[in-house]
């Protein structure tokens, strides 16, 4: 039967597309053969979903060699939030984005760019679903080696540094997660998640555990984009194809948390998290995070270096409902996740379109652009008003699960931060509407058309689940609490 | 065919939304644009006033949706949203025709956008009377906001973004620093949010956090142009006058007062309210924005910012009434979010009739127009009495129940500011009078001969005046409502 081997199919339909794509020549055929190979990966999610909430969480051996010796895959519901969200992001960029991709990839370059576009999502979804954390490891590396090649393929040579610097520090922050992992295979024995947490627990207040505990948090906290080691991510999203930032906006950094909720969480247990300050540190990153990174959105001059603070704020959200490491909190968290990613994607996707008719996506080229092209910005603003937090988009149930969650540990004075920096988001985000609906176009400003018809299904396909889960929030809340109940229960 | 009045209560909400999507549709053939426009008013009014018909004191509600989990967005129908909604959909209907007439003869532009988003207003307006949860509430109070935001910078120059701006920072900040936290904060306190009679918060929740509650949804609210957040309200008047009219007398306004009542009366509860030291604040603030607001109206030069500062004045009045905590009070509240409307609107339309016609908005351009414009400034003329307060109008009625609150709660301050203002009000608003019916026309007037303004807006606006005297008449359905939510029978 297929259906018991989704869990590696979800891997390796994306991961072979790589290697066939790169002996593939021409646009049209490596573009089709790429976005074939993502949409089936989306299916096979979607068959994983079905699964998972039939009949509870899926373990997978891989060659049927049993774990703890074999590597395992698990796959439970915070997964299968993971999973739905890279593959129909990864999805919506390929489809929406061919144009885009035409015009910023040179010919020669794009069955080499489609191969590293599945090879990252196929790394983000091995770090998803895998219950190795040296395979994961393996899995980072994938992810991250190809996002510093995509990166490097922007259109300008300032590409090339924001790539490189990436490179340095991703390599950095890579490097002190193996240390992470390593400090734990020395007091364990064991790389399999499951097997860790049984073990870990053991020698817990080892300095060498809460060691390992410190490499791990900070080798994550720079993939995640944690302020203060984030510096990378502004340039690299700014510089990127288009597309790529769109694709990374919406689930690199997403999937980086994901990763570090199951350490920290699943492995580590909640206990060392509370008791090590280390709690403290996460809640008080990401209060800086959220209102740091909003203040620095507001000074902006481009787009998407706007967006890309905008993100480091969302991640302060993240963080900080985190740091509660309540059931709430938790919530949550993996709820923020889900919802930021398809915020932030419909919003690159609307800058997608707007640097594929203008070339560039500094603010004075909004100026007028809603009606040259009435539907990409009217996506563009209602996902802008979802991220201020208004109500009948997710931005509003993450915001409303921000606040309880906040009142439930820390009180009226956190919540009173989180609705400030929601109002930094208002005021870096609505100048944006405003010029793009108020101002005319600049005289003798070349006419542009608005974007092509993909791109707008794209936007649009995501700006309906947004709408939908904004109105009608149980599927997404359920699985976010289900998930939240495992990982605080994963340790009494 | 008879409905269910769950069923009416989605059908009232859903037609200014059909109503929407048609105009959208039908937009270039005009006639029919506006034709769909009236009926569907028509509609609306038609399903509220058979709920109204059928209405009795038992709970009509109907969920819409889950929203989270625990929570969902639910209609419910009780005695003060009925008003509420009665006096939206009875306006929409005058003010329609109203702006028919006015968006034809001065040659708007985009007046599809314009009616299709008017309509959207309505539908908000209708979510707001009708929800049956603060969460409802809340999402179409900013709903309100968003969809009236085009409205306000309607006319597209730079001085309308500045005003749009100004409208929009202010009602979305305050709402989601204040409004949302309390809202959160309540749910944190009481685990839920529904609207229960003597409110919704436990016994644990003590005095001081009670108190912190209230002053966030009192300014959090911000519909109520409660200074120091009432900036947005003369602002607002960029808007065409149709706009400023029903959603600036009437519905953005009336939602905020209505929402201040609701949380007073179904939230936080009148009783605990009553034991809680330091609510007096909140009715100091409101007779200062009385004075104040009234004092800078004396002061105007332009007619509409005018009647935007008596606006502010006059929601003060409301949110005075129902922060005395007595029942008399919250009744005096009540009813003057309804004598209030009628009259407002009322003025605002002669103001648009006074532009689309003469093409004057200043006072001072105003001598001897009564005589040109005998129904628009006779229809003044009653509304402005209304706003002093003086038989047989309809202001009348709601501000002698106010003075007996306030009487009732021996709060003697409250009483010198009720009368206090009735002197202002009658110190802007009688010379208008005077000048219009008693002094000769300017040269530069005689100059310009004009009639009366188009015959819907005339229609509309001698309805509406009417109206403010059938009130005064008739006030038993109104009061009958007002005692049910003031005294919880």
């Amino acid at each position: 039967m297929i259906s018991t081997h989704l869990p590696i199919l979800q891997v390796l339909v994306p991961l072979l597309a790589a290697p066939v794509l790169a002996l593939l020549r021409g646009r049209t055929l490596s573009y089709l053969v790429a976005t074939g190979f993502v949409v089936v990966a989306f299916l096979i999610a979607i068959g994983l979903t079905i699964q998972v909430v039939h009949t509870g969480a899926v373990s997978y051996a891989i060659g049927n060699w049993a774990p703890p010796l074999g590597i395992e895959y698990r796959i439970d519901e915070l997964t299968v939030i993971m999973l739905l969200m890279v593959t129909g992001i990864a999805s919506a960029v390929l489809i929406g984005g061919g144009q885009s991709i035409a015009v910023e990839i040179p010919e020669r370059r794009a069955p080499l760019f489609f191969a590293l576009f599945c090879l990252n999502v196929a790394g983000l979804i091995g770090m998803t679903v895998t219950g190795d954390v040296f395979n994961l490891f393996v899995f980072l590396e994938i992810s991250s080696l190809s996002t510093y090649a995509l990166v490097a393929m922007g259109r300008d040579r300032r590409a090339l540094t924001a790539a490189y610097q990436y490179l340095v520090i991703g390599t950095v922050g890579a490097t002190f997660y193996v240390i992470g992992v390593g400090l734990l295979y020395m007091m364990t024995g064991t790389l399999n998640m499951a097997d860790l947490t049984a073990r870990v627990s053991g020698v817990e207040s080892t300095l060498t555990i809460k060691t390992a505990l410190a490499f791990l948090f900070i080798g994550l906290g720079v993939k995640l984009g944690m302020m203060p080691v984030h510096f990378w991510l502004p340039n690299a999203y700014a510089q990127a194809p288009s597309t790529v930032s769109a694709f990374l906006a919406g689930t690199a950094t997403k999937v980086a948390v994901y990763v570090m909720l199951r350490i920290v969480f699943g492995i580590f247990g909640i206990g060392i998290f509370t008791s090590s300050y280390l709690a403290d540190v996460v809640i008080a990153l990401g209060i800086f995070a959220m209102v740091a990174a909003s203040v620095s959105a507001i000074f902006q001059s481009d787009a998407k270096r706007l967006l890309a603070y905008s993100s480091l704020a969302q991640i302060g959200y993240i963080l900080f409902a985190l740091g509660l490491a309540t059931e709430a909190g938790l919530t949550a968290a993996i709820l923020h996740l889900f919802n930021h990613g398809l915020m932030k994607a419909t919003l690159f996707l609307a800058l997608t379109a707007v640097a594929l008719r203008l070339g560039r996506t500094r603010l004075e080229d909004f100026d007028g652009l809603a009606q040259a092209m009435p539907a990409t910005m009217l996506a563009f603003a209602v996902a802008a008003l979802s991220l201020v937090g208004v109500p009948l988009t997710i931005g509003f149930v993450s915001k409303w699960y921000l606040l309880a969650a906040a009142f439930d540990r820390d009180g009226v004075l956190v919540a009173a931060v989180i609705l400030g920096s929601s109002l930094l988001a208002l005021l870096y985000l609505w100048p944006l509407v405003e010029r793009a609906y108020f101002r005319k176009r600049p005289a003798g400003a070349p006419e542009i058309e608005e974007a092509p018809l993909a791109l707008i299904l794209a936007m649009w396909a995501l700006v309906a689940v947004n709408v939908f889960l904004g109105v009608n929030s149980q599927f997404t809340v359920n699985l976010a609490a289900n998930a939240a109940r495992h990982l605080i229960g994963a340790v009494p | 065919m008879t409905l269910a009045p769950d069923q009416l209560l989605l059908w009232a909400f859903l037609t200014p939304i059909i109503v929407a999507v048609l105009v959208a549709v039908a937009g270039p053939w005009r006639n029919l644009r506006d034709a769909i426009s009236v009926l569907g008013s028509l509609a609306t009014f038609g399903f509220v006033a058979m709920l109204a018909s059928e209405w009795e004191d038992k709970l009509v509600s109907r969920t819409i949706a889950d929203f989270l989990p625990g929570l969902t967005l639910r209609f419910s129908l009780e005695p003060l949203g009925l008003l509420f909604a009665v006096i939206a959909s009875t306006l929409w209907v005058l003010s329609t025709i109203y702006a028919i007439g006015y968006m034809r003869a001065n040659e708007e532009h985009d007046q599809t956008r314009f009616f299709a988003l008017f309509a959207l207003a309505i539908a908000a307006t209708l979510g707001i009377a009708f929800s049956g949860n603060l969460l409802t509430l809340f999402v179409f109070y900013e709903t309100l906001t968003l969809v009236t935001f085009p409205l306000v910078t309607h006319a597209g120059t730079p001085e309308a973004m500045r005003a749009g701006r100004t409208y929009l920072g202010i009602l979305l900040s305050t709402s989601i620093l204040f409004f949302f936290l309390a809202m959160v904060w309540t749910y944190f306190e009481a685990g839920t949010l529904d609207f229960i009679k003597g409110g919704i918060l436990n016994e644990e929740t003590g005095p001081s956090v009670t108190l912190v509650l209230f002053l966030l949804y009192m300014f959090g609210i911000a519909k109520t142009a409660l200074m120091p957040f009432h900036r947005w309200l003369p602002a607002a008047m960029v808007a065409p006058t149709p706009v400023s009219a029903l959603l600036h007398a009437v519905a953005v306004v009336k939602a905020g007062v209505f929402a201040v009542v609701k949380v007073i009366v179904y939230v936080l509860g009148v009783e605990r309210l009553a034991g809680v030291p330091g609510t007096a604040i909140v009715p100091v603030v409101a007779g200062f924005t009385i004075i104040a607001a009234s004092l800078v109206a004396l002061k105007q030069a332009n007619l509409k910012r005018l009647l935007a500062y008596s606006t502010i004045s006059q929601l003060s009045y409301v949110v005075l009434s129902a922060t005395l905590l007595t029942p008399i009070s919250i009744m005096g509240a009540v009813l003057h979010i309804a004598m209030h409307a009628v009259a407002k609107i009322t003025l605002f339309f002669a103001a648009g009739a006074v532009y689309t016609a003469a093409h004057k908005s200043e006072i001072g351009e105003l001598d001897g127009i009564g005589r040109r414009m005998p129904w628009t400034m006779g229809a003044f003329a009653v509304a402005a009495l209304s706003m002093i307060g003086l038989p047989p109008t309809a202001g009348f009625v709601s501000k002698w129940v106010i003075l007996k609150g306030a009487f009732d709660a021996t709060a003697w301050c409250a009483v010198a500011v009720l009368v206090l203002s009735t002197v202002l009000n009658a110190a802007y608003f009688l010379p208008i009078v005077h000048r219009a019916f008693f002094r000769p026309l300017s040269a530069e007037a005689q100059a310009h001969p004009h009639g009366e303004a188009p015959f819907p807006s005339v229609l509309a606006l001698t309805l509406t005046a009417l109206l403010t005297l059938g009130l005064f008449f008739f006030p038993g359905e109104a009061m009958k409502i007002a005692e049910a939510v003031a005294t919880g029978r």
